[in-house]
């Protein structure tokens, strides 16, 4: 085995810990209230996972539900239970950024079908007490916005003052808009698209293909078996990673500079500074995150279709809608072009909403949102405050 | 030689003062008398979104397109629903009758299609507002006619290969315009470089000598006979 360092990467305990029981609050669903999945599987029981910052205001009207990434989980502004790295999203969410903890109720919950602590492919199957594996249902984003929707009826909320996410969350955000339109008052939705392009499912069979080339995979029972499909995934994760880059971002930060040495190797040794990043992301990635949910999850991106839901229209979604849209996208985003938030800008347009759209410039790809880009910052500063004036929760400045 | 410039109370756009208040541009505050309050509007080629920020402060229910990012940008930034794309061939994706105005500000000049522009914003909008620099307006012709050069003027200073603006006409090019294509004048505004309407009953030729530029509330004509 030449690459020695994804070899020896392990599942961390406290991986398997957040599972079942997560370092969260938890919303848990009985058999009164089983989660109608699109695969036509009543899902029950389940639990939702969630974070919550800031505080509900007494007329309930400041509540922001932020939508995770593929990879993502709840922890968009604290420290994170397994990797002890900050937030995710600490660009945009916290005290004075755009989703101002000291303004709006920020709720962000692990998506269905997650491995955070939402019901998902590793937690324990109550009929068997054993992880659920492949027998999990097929979820869906419609599947992950339904659940959502019934943890902020938990949460005694009726209207959303905005539903935020980018990449598969802001797929999720379009999906709000559409499934619950009264219920979501602005939405931005950042460097995603209706419907997910065939070269995009096609990067996903990519590493859906690894991990389950990998033979410690053991058909999704590696828990059961003692086993990881550590490199299988971090294969998929580091194919993946690079889709979410740029070229030029790439070129930037490494170029052909060589790892830790002078000269060539002539072996497969990680010799150049991007191999190394690579799998640095790769191991990093299996550390914290469940094979089987990544299998999922990208399912659940391939699977989404607003249009196919809706005659084939993807407008006749958005018609008469009186939700306040942003689209954001990013210059270099090749995964997520501006061409696809055109194609919903386009739609919204023709269904009458109300939409802003940017498109910033930058090198950093798809990745951009989750970055320091200030002018993206600054836009999605402005939506917010322009929804929440429109709201009636006035300025936000004292 | 200067511009005469009559105050009138008879001006079609009551409201409307000689020197803008507000920092606002004479031919917005122009614009913006010509929309009902309560409306929908799409402002096309939005720039910055001033405009349309006027507009919404007047009860206009707003909506803009911008071709410069840079303009996207900072009109998001200011709360305004406005998106990238462009005038020849993002209209085209909007429903007929969508608004009750569209407007297109000093940039029908800076369009490939001019005429197809045109049709579409009044298929989009009940009624269309084009404002528009006059190409026949005296300094201009001065430039072009003494200098011998392409003219450049305080409000278009971009040399010939480096401005947008494709498609100049004047306001006699435009009044021949709308009578080919069957629309409707409702209100025709001249305005000197400092933005103030020219007197009301000047005739056609004074207008397109002294005009700087023309602003034209347009409705769909009854069909030709």
């Amino acid at each position: 085995m030449v690459n020695l360092e994804l070899a020896n990467i392990r599942a961390l305990p406290s991986q398997e810990r957040e599972i079942d029981r997560p370092s969260s609050e938890v919303a848990v669903f009985g058999p009164d209230q089983p989660l109608r999945l699109d695969c036509g599987v009543d899902l029950s029981p389940f639990q939702i996972a969630y974070q919550i910052y800031g505080t509900l205001n007494a007329e309930r009207s400041n509540a922001i539900l932020v939508c995770h990434a593929l990879t993502g989980d709840q922890h968009v502004a604290n420290i994170h239970p397994i990797t002890g790295k900050p937030g995710w999203w600490e660009t945009l969410v916290g005290p004075g950024r755009p989703l101002d903890t000291n303004r709006y109720f920020i709720i962000c919950s692990n998506v269905i079908g997650g491995c955070m602590g939402s019901t998902g492919p590793a937690s324990t199957n109550p009929a068997t007490g054993k992880p659920w594996g492949l027998d999990f249902p097929i979820v869906t984003i419609p599947d992950m916005v339904r659940a959502q929707a019934m943890l902020i009826d938990r949460l005694g909320i009726e209207t959303l003052l905005a539903v935020v996410g980018g990449s598969m969350g802001g797929m999720q955000v379009l999906q709000w808009s559409v499934a619950y339109p009264q219920r979501v008052f602005s939405a931005l939705a950042i460097a995603c698209s209706t419907r997910h392009s065939a070269q995009n499912i096609a990067f996903h069979e990519l590493g859906r293909q690894a991990v389950m080339a990998d033979p410690d995979w053991r058909q999704g029972r590696y828990f059961e078996q003692g086993t990881h499909p550590h490199r299988g995934l971090a294969v998929a994760r580091m194919a993946a990673h690079i889709t979410y880059l740029s070229d030029a971002a790439l070129h930037r930060k490494f170029g052909r500079r060589m790892q830790d040495r002078e000269l060539p190797t002539f072996s497969f040794d990680a010799d150049f500074q991007v191999e190394s990043y690579l799998r640095h992301q790769g191991s990093s990635f299996v550390a914290r995150f469940d094979a089987n949910s990544y299998l999922y999850l990208t399912r659940a991106m391939d699977y989404f279709d607003i249009a196919a839901d809706h005659e084939g229209v993807l407008a006749r979604a958005f018609r008469g809608t009186k939700t306040r849209f942003c689209v954001v996208s990013f210059t270099s985003d090749w995964l997520f072009p501006t061409s696809e938030s055109r194609a919903i800008v386009h739609a919204l347009n023709a269904g009458g909403a109300r939409v802003s759209f940017a498109e910033i410039e930058t090198d950093k790809g798809h990745d951009a949102f989750l970055l320091d880009v200030p002018e993206f910052i600054d836009i999605s500063h402005a939506f917010l405050q322009s929804a929440a004036s429109a709201r009636g929760l006035g300025s936000d400045r004292p | 030689m200067t511009i005469e410039t009559i105050e009138q109370p008879s001006l079609p756009f009551n409201g409307v003062t000689q020197t803008a208040p507000a920092g606002y541009r004479g031919d917005h505050l122009l614009v913006a008398e010509m929309v009902a309050p309560g409306s929908r509007v799409l402002d096309v080629g939005c720039g910055d979104g001033d405009l349309l920020q006027l507009l919404e402060r007047r009860g206009v229910d707003g909506r803009g397109i911008e071709l410069s990012r840079e303009g996207v940008n900072r009109s998001v930034a200011k709360g305004l629903a406005v998106v990238q794309g462009d005038a020849d061939t993002d209209l085209d994706a909007y429903p007929d009758d969508s608004f009750d105005y569209v407007i297109l500000s000093q940039t029908l000049q800076a369009t490939r299609q001019p005429k197809a522009v045109l049709e579409n914003l009044l298929r989009i909008g009940q009624r269309a507002i084009v404002s528009f620099p006059n190409f026949g307006y005296w300094k201009m012709r001065l430039q072009l006619l003494v200098g011998g050069h392409m003219p450049r003027t305080e409000n278009l200073p971009a040399t010939w290969y480096e401005t947008p603006n494709i498609h100049f006409c004047t306001i006699k090019d435009f009044v021949q315009l709308c009578d080919e294509i069957h629309v409707k004048m409702e209100r025709a505004v001249a305005l000197d470089r400092y933005g103030r309407p020219l007197r009301l009953n000047a005739p056609w030729w004074f207008w397109n000598l002294f005009g700087e530029q023309g602003v034209f509330l347009l409705s769909r004509a009854r069909k030709p006979r």
